[in-house]
């Protein structure tokens, strides 16, 4: 079930330039949550009145918290940044399909995540029982590598070639040689795409988390529409919902 | 302090009785399923769907919104999937509920907003609500409710077909909103429903392009009410027809004033995707409001300014 509640902030930390994590303490959203579902965050300023839709990093279910990573993209996240332990934020949520899980049993699982794609792949990873690489690419600064490592074997890709693979996400899986029978993903479009290509290369199953500028969040306003190979049941044409239909995607299901 | 149920909040558009004046803006509710979820529909006075065509629209390609100060832009472009399906889904679901349904009808001709009121003609729905004011989309639309003897020749034309009562939606984006509201009425329109969003522009100065793939986006929000009130006063003044304001309604003092202001009914549109209980919440304040100031029935409120 969906809701929309007034939570609080149990602590924020600044964790790379202008990404920071934020664990949130709600009643009822952290027990419902899958990993590669989102959330919808308000501002306190009523003239930013729409949500910013941020993805779930990790899923405390025990104590009914949730940690979401996120990079400052303009007033609203800068605001969010702002908030110490102790502030109230109000989310709706949790929103979206998440990661198939089911679909990795028994199989060897690669999480991909570029940018600020990478927060849903930790708690992803964590629910994933079998064998799971996560190769994650950052421009330069590295971030929840250390918890990523934890949750399975970590290879690393940046731009400037400071850690890992110099390049991206699929230039370290060429250089470390890495196979899998399926693919979870979430970055910015253009990795998506040469991640789709790279899966129909291998005959693999690829999933990809996708992302546009939402308004209501729970498939209403038909704001973040994303185009689909195929005519959509419920849109009637070639268009699904990123927010209620996905953000998560079989990568052939989807233009990218 | 009065009882709740001494309250009389019910109003009539063109004989339909509405349970309260509050009720959807189209467009911004989808056909209710996904906001259900959130508020319990029994208590709305009306769901108005997102407009529906003759046949699936697939709208306008992404971005479609962009959040401007006090408000959004949106060019979403009238994406709908086609009246057979919307009969066949989406109206049995809304008539489990206890309210009124009112279709927003889309079309890119005169002939293609009439095949969907006939279409309608039999099937369970209260009111027809014509969008001839949507400013995203190139045909049709607010092409339609620009021009005063474009405004009452459609209207007309809708009549012949029309077996519910006809509500004109009419745009902001002209000179003199009375013109139009007068042209709907010599036309034969039951209600009138005002505003649709105001045509603006936002351009994203890191990506040096325009916000809106559309380049332009139908403005709604807090920020656009004052507008709205005004054009609510002013065709409330200029027309005998009952009158649905919209505009930038996020709550029960909102709804309020376009009440005052001369509106029998108000829709939310925007306050939705702020806060999923805001349809809900508007119907509770207003019962606030009333019973706090000795008012037994929403008529002594309507139009008193």
């Amino acid at each position: 079930m969906k809701i929309k509640e007034c939570c609080t902030v149990i602590s924020q930390e600044c964790i790379a330039k202008d990404i920071y994590s934020m664990w949130i303490s709600t009643k009822a959203i952290a027990r419902e949550a899958k990993p590669g579902q989102f959330v919808s965050v308000y501002t306190k300023d009523a003239s930013r009145l729409l949500p910013r839709p941020i993805s779930l990093c990790e899923i405390d279910r025990e104590k009914d918290a949730l940690r979401i990573v996120y990079r400052i993209a303009g007033d609203g996240t800068r605001e969010f940044s702002r908030l110490r332990a102790g502030d109230t934020i109000d989310i709706l949520g949790p929103l979206g399909n998440g990661f198939p899980l089911e679909e990795a049993k028994g199989k060897r699982v690669m999480l991909m995540g570029g940018g600020i794609g990478i927060p849903p792949m930790l708690e992803t990873a964590k629910a994933i029982q079998g064998e799971k690489i996560i190769v994650s690419g950052y421009r330069d600064e590295l971030f929840l590598t250390e918890e990523l490592n934890a949750a399975g074997q970590l290879y690393l890709a940046t731009e400037d070639g400071s850690a890992g693979t110099k390049g991206n996400v699929l230039d370290a899986v060429k250089a470390n040689r890495l196979e899998a029978d399926l693919i979870f993903a979430c970055g910015p479009t253009p990795m998506l795409r040469a991640i789709k290509a790279y899966a129909l290369d291998k005959g693999i199953p690829c999933w990809v988390s996708m992302e546009e500028k939402m308004a209501c969040g729970i498939g209403a306003c038909l704001a973040c529409v994303c185009k689909s190979t195929e005519v959509d049941g419920h849109s009637q044409v070639h268009n699904k919902r990123i927010c209620k239909d996905g953000p998560v995607f079989l990568s052939t299901e989807v233009e990218l | 302090m009065m009882k709740k149920d001494s309250l009389h909040l019910g109003v009539s558009l063109a004989g339909v009785e509405l349970k309260n004046p509050v009720m959807t803006a189209s467009g911004t509710f989808g056909s209710g399923a996904e906001y259900s979820e959130f508020v319990d529909l029994n208590q709305l006075g009306a769901v108005v769907t997102k407009g529906v065509a003759n046949v699936p629209w697939p709208g306008n390609p992404t971005p479609r919104i962009a959040e401007v100060y006090g408000g959004m832009l949106n060019a979403i472009g009238l994406q709908n999937p086609g009246m057979e399906v919307f009969c066949k889904r989406d109206l049995p679901f809304l008539k489990q509920f206890d309210t009124k349904v009112i279709v927003n009808v889309c079309g890119k001709s005169t002939q293609d907003y009439c095949e969907v009121v006939e279409r309608l003609s039999d099937e369970p729905v209260d009111l027809l609500e014509i969008n001839i004011s949507c400013p995203n989309v190139k045909e049709g639309g607010i092409a339609f409710g620009q021009d005063p003897k474009a405004v009452e020749a459609i209207t007309r034309e809708i009549k012949k077909y029309a077996k519910q009562p006809v509500i004109m939606k009419l745009s902001p984006n002209v000179t003199d909103i009375t013109e139009m509201a007068r042209a709907a009425e010599s036309g034969g329109a039951d209600v009138l429903s005002l505003i649709n969003t105001l045509t603006g522009m936002k351009i994203d100065i890191n990506r040096r392009t325009f916000a809106l793939a559309n380049k332009t986006g139908g403005m709604s929000g807090p920020a656009v009410k004052p507008i709205a009130v005004r054009m609510v006063y002013q065709v409330a003044h200029a027309v005998q027809l009952p009158i649905i304001g919209m505009g930038g309604i996020s709550n029960a003092e909102d709804a309020l004033e376009f009440l005052m202001a001369g509106a029998t009914a108000v829709s939310i549109g925007t306050a939705n995707f702020v806060n999923p209980y805001a349809t809900v919440e508007t119907v509770h304040g207003i019962e606030e409001y009333m019973r706090k100031n000795n008012v037994s029935d929403i008529h002594e409120l309507i139009g008193i300014v």
